[in-house]
């Protein structure tokens, strides 16, 4: 239960200072239409390297990862400032499957040579890491994995397929999940240039970059297991839950977007020879969402804070954060689309971009109904 | 320590030492709930009654308001304390109501140094109980188009009219009022003034209106000629509106606040009453999608407290965002979403109005229930709230 004193929910100056530089900076630099340009020039990465490089000289890569790795040694409240100015502009850089999956899943269960070979390529922004844990088989759950990993000498062979891995197909590392034994997972550290590894482009609705990757008796060593022998599922699970307020970070952003573009349209839209906004039948559906923005802006700030400072509030915050921030960026969306007319159902329009993304970043770490469940269970019903 | 945590650590020990201990968990100590006082005020329990005195004694019925007026002088801050700490251990405050909330607070900005002095210390103490006359027949949502009138005679001013869902009138021993004191003024918003009147002053009659819920806790007040000093005009004539304003705002971020409760309260709540219809006092609540639905509404229960708190923190750090504007309409929303909650849980068992065959937490539960509707139309309508916000924070144009 929480206390009745409420954790700090307000940006400090330095917070505040990176929120508009990363705003503004963003703004200039990574516009949503971007999404539109990369995906008809069927580009390769689906992002751009060179954006990614000048974000880590400003240091956002490395906000959260400690001094020791060459990052600031700051907390995942700092990197939520920049994941949610990263959402609005629904930016397609690695900042999920590399700050979110494979930084977090280092942080959580890696070998200290683990983490000094690799944290501080990605504070550089020359090392992109993945996570695969999505399956045919795995009917979205995570702990149903059909991998397998056969022991073989003192190592093991890796054999099955990940589907979606975020940002395979320019990953450095790809850590994936892999049954052991009957009853348990484990995390294992890939090199996709390693032979039996294959890698597969796959192309979403909502611009961020995946590939299939096929494993084909991959052997791995000893020294490639990420956190405990067995222990996938847990390390999973925590990941997840750090990664489900990050990205309820960068959802409270694209929904922020999404609303503050639809105001500014119904504002100038004139039919009938008034603002289509005067119309009442807008005004209160607007508030709704001004409303729901302002809880997940709460719901989300409380989450981030309780990864830095109270691990015991982070599970149920966590899927407070992700299913508020889902459905408030799923409505924010569809909102924005109806409130723009016919405009908003063109491609030319980015307001379509905010909704694909929206319905993508929903079914992500978690559906809504699932966090409910979840958030039940957690309170004892 | 800085001089706020010492003042927590001093205000908490003298709430837990003076506050009886058969108050403690007893409420949500929002703003008004608790001992209403007044003239006509029957409350006959002892703790209660030695709670207000010793909170009237301490000065901490009013803490911030100036000493010669019965308050502490205190900050802002150091009252949000004392009242943080009533609610830490859920005792009501010593003493609470509009007088306290509402009009005090308007009085102050706005009254004259001899208003000031004849009604604030009476507010403080608990001896004078306030009621609001704002709404009348014609004047709902569109409160502007008020029509109680106020014509000035000599060093008196006659009202006739009428005001409706004035509060708990018939508890009450004075009442503000918006008058009309210039039918011609050119916007209906000009020409409003506020007056203060004894409701003991002949020509005034009081007449309870019955609920959906059985409960009477509004009146319709009637003005016959009616004389009043014309010194109970509370700032300039026909400069009402703005006043009246500011204690729509006081009256909103109170509802807000006293719709709050305890952080979780709700949830446990409505888990409670599903526990005890559905036979399952303990483990997993066996229906899926009420589990959902409990879910849904502990979540937007615990969202709101996160969002009071940031309310709170912004203002106390001097940069207040917009989002006040939605506290009323978001907890309103809770409130009434809690209830149905709990009577769809309840099943045949909440059907009960009175009499035997019923739990007598149920019976009140459901009158609850039903005086819960009231929550969104009171104290401005969430329409009204949504055009507001709409307006003042979206900066939407209006409608023609």
């Amino acid at each position: 239960m929480p206390g009745h004193r409420a954790p700090s929910l307000l940006l400090n100056d330095e917070q505040k200072m990176l929120s508009k530089t990363a705003h503004e900076f963003i703004r200039e630099r990574a516009p949503a239409a971007r999404i539109r340009s990369f995906r008809d020039s069927k580009d390769e990465l689906g992002f751009s390297r060179e954006l990614w490089n000048d974000m880590a000289e400003l240091g956002w890569l490395g906000l959260q990862i400690p001094e020791e790795y060459d990052g600031l040694g700051l907390g995942f409240f700092d990197l939520c400032v920049v994941l949610e100015q990263s959402g609005r502009e629904l930016m397609p850089e690695p900042f999920v499957s590399t700050l979110l999956l494979g930084t977090q899943a280092l942080l959580l269960g890696a070998t200290e040579s683990q983490k000094s070979t690799l944290l501080p390529g990605v504070v550089a922004g020359d090392k992109i890491l993945a996570l695969g844990y999505e399956e045919a088989g795995s009917y979205g759950d995570f702990t149903r994995v059909v991998t397998a990993a056969k022991r073989s000498g003192n190592g093991f062979e890796l054999s099955g397929a990940k589907l979606q891995v975020l940002d395979a197909h320019v990953a450095d590392r790809i850590i994936v999940s892999a049954r052991t034994s009957d009853e348990a997972c484990t995390l294992f550290l890939v090199d996709p240039a390693q032979s039996g590894v294959s890698i597969e482009r796959q192309h979403r609705i909502d611009g961020l970059s995946s590939a299939i990757v096929s494993l084909d008796s991959v052997a791995v060593d000893p020294e490639s297991i990420v956190g405990e022998l067995d222990g996938g599922v847990q390390l999973l699970a925590a990941v997840f839950e750090r990664a489900a307020v990050g990205s309820a970070a960068q959802m409270l952003g694209g929904a922020e977007q999404a609303f503050a573009d639809t105001v500014e349209y119904i504002k100038e839209r004139e039919q009938f020879g008034v603002p289509i906004g005067s119309f009442q039948a807008l005004q209160h559906r607007a508030v709704s969402v001004f409303t729901e923005l302002a809880l997940t802006r709460s719901v989300v700030l409380a989450a981030a804070r309780a990864i830095d400072d109270s691990a015991e509030d982070v599970p149920r915050l966590s899927v407070l954060a992700n299913a508020m921030a889902s459905e408030t960026f799923l409505h924010a969306a569809k909102e924005g689309i109806q409130m723009h007319g016919g405009i908003g159902v063109t491609d030319e329009h980015d307001i379509g971009f905010y909704m694909k993304r929206a319905h993508a970043a929903y079914m992500t770490f978690g559906k809504p109904s699932q966090h409910r469940q979840r958030w039940a269970r957690l309170h004892g019903y | 320590m800085t001089d706020l945590e010492e003042f927590r650590a001093e205000a908490r020990a003298w709430v837990r030492e003076n506050a009886p201990k058969s108050l403690w968990g007893t409420s949500g100590s929002g703003p008004f709930e608790g001992y209403w006082g007044g003239s006509k005020c029957e409350e006959t329990d002892p703790d209660l009654l030695r709670w207000r005195d010793l909170g009237i004694e301490k000065c901490w019925t009013a803490p911030a308001w100036p000493k010669e007026y019965g308050g502490a002088g205190l900050s802002r801050e150091q009252e949000n304390i004392i009242h943080a700490e009533m609610k830490a251990i859920a005792v009501p405050r010593p003493v609470a109501g509009q007088g306290l909330a509402m009009f005090g607070p308007v009085l102050l900005e706005y009254g004259s140094d001899v208003q000031r002095a004849e009604h604030l210390p009476g507010i403080a103490r608990g001896e004078v109980r306030w009621c609001q006359g704002y709404s009348e027949p014609n004047a709902g949502s569109d409160l502007a188009n008020l029509q109680l009138k106020a014509e000035r005679d000599g060093d008196e001013y006659v009202l006739n009219g009428q005001k409706v869902w004035t509060s708990h009138a018939n508890l009450s021993d004075w009442i503000y009022c918006l008058t009309r004191t210039d039918p011609n003024a050119p916007k209906k918003q000009m020409g409003i003034s506020v007056i203060l009147a004894d409701l003991n002053t002949p020509g005034i009659t009081v007449r309870r209106i019955d609920l959906i819920s059985g409960y009477s806790p509004f009146c319709e007040t009637f003005f016959d000629n009616v004389r009043v000093p014309a010194v109970n005009l509370v700032g300039r004539e026909n400069e009402g509106w703005t006043i009246a304003k500011a204690i729509l705002g006081h009256e909103r971020s109170s509802i807000g606040r006293s719709i709050a409760r305890q952080p979780g309260s709700a949830q446990r709540e409505v888990v409670a009453r599903a526990r005890r219809h559905l036979g399952v006092p303990e483990g997993e609540i066996p229906d899926p999608l009420l589990r959902d639905e409990i879910a849904s509404l502990g979540m937007l229960e615990e969202a709101f407290h996160l969002t009071l708190a940031r309310i709170q923190q912004s203002a106390e750090s001097g940069q207040p965002g917009p989002e006040g504007s939605i506290t009323k309409i978001v907890g309103t929303e809770l409130k009434q979403k809690r209830f149905e909650l709990g009577m769809k849980v309840a099943g045949i068992q909440g059907l009960g109005w009175e009499g035997p065959g019923f739990h007598e937490d149920d019976l009140q539960y459901t009158r609850d229930w039903l005086r819960s509707r009231a929550s969104t139309i009171e104290g401005g309508s969430s329409e009204i709230q949504k055009n507001i916000v709409s307006k003042r924070v979206l900066g939407l144009p209006e409608g023609k």
